[in-house]
């Protein structure tokens, strides 16, 4: 029998002791004596959050493929268990072998969000591995960073010794090699550095110095070692259908909040959302071929027994092989009592026409993300969505038998004026309208338009990388505008309306675009016990105001400036393929209020067809 | 045709509460290609019901779920295609046909269980058991000597005081533990580590400090087949017969 890290009497009085014991089907056991390479992958949150990811299953399925590597998967201990380790001294352990981290050859994080940086550091901490890279010797394992928050990586530069910036299916196996070879030939951590560093993708924060100017903005950004490269390169897999995929992903025994297949149906998006960091960063679009996602459908049903399938893209609705697919996923598999979960799809008869098959409708609402009330908003964020095309859609929703809605926006966009802010509520009231043209004895009762804001934050890589944030206040003050005028509309009984929280804006906004010096801030939260910071229950502002203050760093420089065109930002050294030139562009379009076509009707030369794969060859083929 | 199908859980499986189960075999049944029936409907589900729900930190050798299926698979291809798709610490032990007459059906005939309770070294390891002190031996007889054993009996709304010696069918000194034999289910229901408790403090011992670990061993029904006036007990998977 495996021997757990906890013993029973933690167990027995920690919350879902099954978050720590392993034992998962389709987890992966290998003999530690038969691999050379014991690789811990983390999310850093709690485990419900972290299995529910599908990048993770997927390294973890590619590594393990691999007869010298056992990848093991490690999560961040909930606050119960968290401070039981701390006062009992117990070690960070992996799930599988329940081995303790430090004695990994690597430690592996994915960095999906901003608010997740204080849990890195708690997942170093319990470890026993010293937080600056600096400091680490062979005695530590090598920690490794990757996804969507490593396209900045400068707040988390000094923990990190090395990230990966792409997509994992590319290099992986060539930096294990490179880790192996010298390891054999007995060759010093920092020698592994090096060779790593050669690799295209692979950024070792440590081989480049930093200066500033007196204004606080990055002067120069240099390598310091002769093995390392000016410019790191977007690691991007062209091959999609040929690509590695996890046919037994590991099942869970509670309730993960992905407690699902999910298929991966492509990777990138078209349509060119000038707020959205996604849109940019996995450019080009490329598409799974529909036949190998039937078969994955049928393995991986099989393999997991999970009752749901869901698809996964950041916009289904342009998948070219849609209908065809979901067709197939209904006539096969909904007999058998499985669900199929459709992701947010444009809404057309299609689309209604699906969903009336595999949802109740009287249960189900409609989704739309308009993003911005105002059509001059909306041609500022190029979301290619007119007022006809909403309407229109809840209109034939409507007709169809559903009377619910949700409606999803974003204040404090750039150029945004209160006519703009006032638009959201005007647009939720025009689609009540539309609703209540349905004659009475026809209808489903009232209808329920549901309204949520977020408030916008500029990411790196994107158009809007040049914008500034506002204040807490300010923030609050322009949702209190909408609030206001939702009050003025004339079906305001069917019309609900919730904003987010502005405190964590702020916050994601610094560290989104912030550079080497933020990382004082986050190791100064984490001393003053913040953790889990996307959790509204644990946020404590306050005590992230104090880490601020206690470091002197000033929020207003990170947010509140409108940058200058020739600024350096802390992200320049990384190559996503979309060029510079083509984000500027695309923000004096913005300024001007000028839509860019997608993708597929025209291709604006944004850089990434060097690559002659995806969407850039369609319509060459 | 209805299925009655009894598993062991054991090792860090214990760990595992009842709905987790209960999602697990959802899983397993698919995973196991068993025809097993669903609901009709809007939203179709599985038709299966679980019997008595075991504790986190209990570990069982009976322990039984019903389920209907569609077409008949023999007994001893449904246990091995389960037990292929099954992790470590979870085995099931029979898949057997049931009447589909109430009497036998449903998990409302369960009637009694039987447990062993052992005494680990240390709150840390379930599996580091210690040797019944001798002493105890002789205060389990006069323990159930008592003419009656009353316990104040929590509920989520109220505390009330109970006779549980009418629930204890059996209790008995073991090398290393005591066997209980208790009255189960919706009529009657007895907890083990109430009993347990209880004949701590009639040992002189303080159960707040004393370690103990409970395993069940089998559940119970009344035999539909027992003479008149007679109460016999039957093991649930004994109602059933294997499907060849």
């Amino acid at each position: 029998m495996r021997k757990l890290a906890l013993n029973d009497e933690i167990l027995l009085k920690i919350e879902k002791p099954a978050r720590y014991i392993g034992n998962e089907v389709n987890s992966v056991m290998k003999d530690p004596e038969k691999v050379s390479i014991r690789f811990a992958m983390c999310f850093p949150d709690v485990y419900e959050i972290g299995m529910s990811h599908l990048g993770i299953q997927i390294l973890y399925d590619m590594f393990n493929r691999r007869d010298d590597v056992w990848c093991e998967r490690v999560y961040s201990p909930w606050t119960d268990l968290d401070q039981i380790m701390r006062e009992q001294k117990i070690p960070l352990f992996a799930l599988e072998s329940q081995d303790p981290i430090k004695d990994f050859d690597f430690l592996g994080i994915t960095i999906q969000y901003e608010m997740c940086y204080t849990n890195i550091l708690q997942v170093l901490d319990l470890s026993g591995i010293p937080m600056q890279a600096a400091d680490r010797t062979w005695d530590d394992p090598i920690v490794i960073g990757g996804g969507p928050c490593t396209y900045n990586p400068e707040p988390l530069a000094e923990f990190f010794d090395l990230f990966y910036m792409g997509e994992g299916e590319t290099v992986y196996d060539e930096l294990l090699n490179v880790y192996k070879e010298n390891k054999k030939r007995g060759g010093t951590r920092k020698e592994f550095l090096e060779m790593a560093a050669e690799i295209e993708g692979i950024y070792v924060p440590a081989f480049y110095d930093v200066t500033y100017k007196e204004d606080g903005t990055i002067e120069s950004f240099r390598p310091n070692n002769p093995h390392a490269k000016e410019k790191i390169k977007k690691q991007v897999v062209m091959d999609m259908t040929g690509a590695t995929y996890p046919e037994k992903p590991v099942v869970p025994f509670i309730k993960a909040t992905q407690d699902r297949v999910v298929l991966e149906i492509q990777r990138g998006c078209i349509r060119g959302c000038r707020f959205c960091q996604a849109g940019m960063l996995y450019r080009p679009t490329r598409e799974k071929d529909v036949e190998v996602l039937k078969e994955y459908a049928y393995k991986m049903l099989k393999s997991t027994g999970h009752e749901e399938i869901s698809l996964s893209s950041l916009s289904s609705s342009d998948y070219s092989h849609l209908r065809e697919l979901v067709t197939f996923l209904i006539d096969e598999f909904k007999s058998q009592g499985i669900n199929i979960s459709l992701p947010s799809l444009r809404i057309d008869a299609f689309s209604l026409d699906v969903m009336g098959q595999v949802q109740d409708i009287r249960k189900s609402s409609l989704t739309f993300a308009p993003e911005a009330g105002s059509q001059r908003m909306r041609n500022v964020i190029n979301k290619g969505l007119t007022v006809e095309d909403i309407i229109g859609g809840a209109g034939q929703a409507f007709d169809g038998g559903w009377n619910k809605v949700k409606l999803y926006f974003m204040l404090g966009l750039p150029t945004e004026t209160e006519e703009d802010m006032r638009a959201i509520p005007e647009l939720a009231d025009q689609i009540a309208r539309r609703y209540y043209e349905i004659p009475k004895e026809q209808r489903n009762g009232k209808c329920q338009i549901t309204t949520s804001t977020s408030f916008f934050i500029p990411k790196p890589f994107t158009p809007f990388q040049w914008a500034r944030m506002y204040t807490n206040e300010e923030y609050i003050s322009r949702a209190a505008i909408v609030k206001h005028a939702f009050n003025e509309q004339l079906n305001r009984k069917s019309l609900k309306y919730h904003w987010h929280d502005a405190e964590v804006t702020v916050l994601e906004g610094v560290f989104a675009r912030g550079d080497r010096k933020t990382s004082e801030v986050i190791k100064e939260a984490y001393r003053l016990g913040c953790l889990y910071d996307s959790w509204s229950d644990q946020f404590d502002n306050d005590k992230w105001m104090q880490a601020f203050e206690n470091t002197g760093i000033d929020i207003a420089f990170y947010n509140l400036r409108e940058r200058p065109l020739d600024e350096v930002f802390p992200w320049d050294f990384i190559d996503i393929g979309v060029t510079k030139e083509f984000l500027k562009q695309e923000w004096n379009h913005a300024m001007n209020a000028e839509v860019t076509p997608n993708c597929r009707m025209k291709c604006s030369g944004c850089g990434v067809a060097k690559w002659k794969g995806g969407v850039c060859i369609e319509s060459k083929n | 045709m209805k299925v009655r199908i009894k598993f062991r859980k054991y090792g860090v499986m214990r760990f595992i509460g009842h709905l987790d189960v209960m999602r697990y075999f959802q899983k397993a049944i698919r995973r196991a290609e068993i025809p097993i029936a669903f609901t009709t409907g809007y939203s179709p589900h599985m038709i299966m019901s679980f019997a008595q729900p075991l504790g986190v930190g209990v570990t069982s050798d009976g322990e039984y779920f019903d389920i209907e299926i569609t077409k008949p698979i023999s007994s001893e291809n449904a246990v091995a295609q389960l037990n292929a798709v099954m992790v470590e610490g979870i085995e099931v032990i029979s898949f057997r046909e049931i009447s589909s007459d109430k009497k036998a059906s449903g998990m409302t005939i369960v009637a009694a269980a039987d447990y062993k309770v052992t005494f680990p070294e240390t709150f840390r390891h379930a599996e580091e058991i210690r040797v019944l002190p001798e002493s105890w031996k002789g205060k389990v007889e006069s323990f159930m000597a008592q003419p009656e054993i009353v316990v104040l009996k929590k509920t989520k709304r109220s505390e009330k005081e109970v006779d549980i010696k009418p629930m204890i069918y059996k209790m008995a000194a073991l090398d290393d533990g005591i066997y209980l034999y208790l009255a189960t289910g919706s009529e009657q229901n007895l907890k083990p580590d109430l009993v347990a408790e209880a004949f701590l403090k009639f040992a002189g011992e303080d159960p707040e400090e004393t370690p103990v670990h409970i395993h069940r061993i089998d559940v119970y029904a009344k035999n539909p087949d027992a003479e008149e006036g007679k109460t016999e007990f039957i093991s649930l998977d004994g109602l059933g017969k294997d499907i060849l």
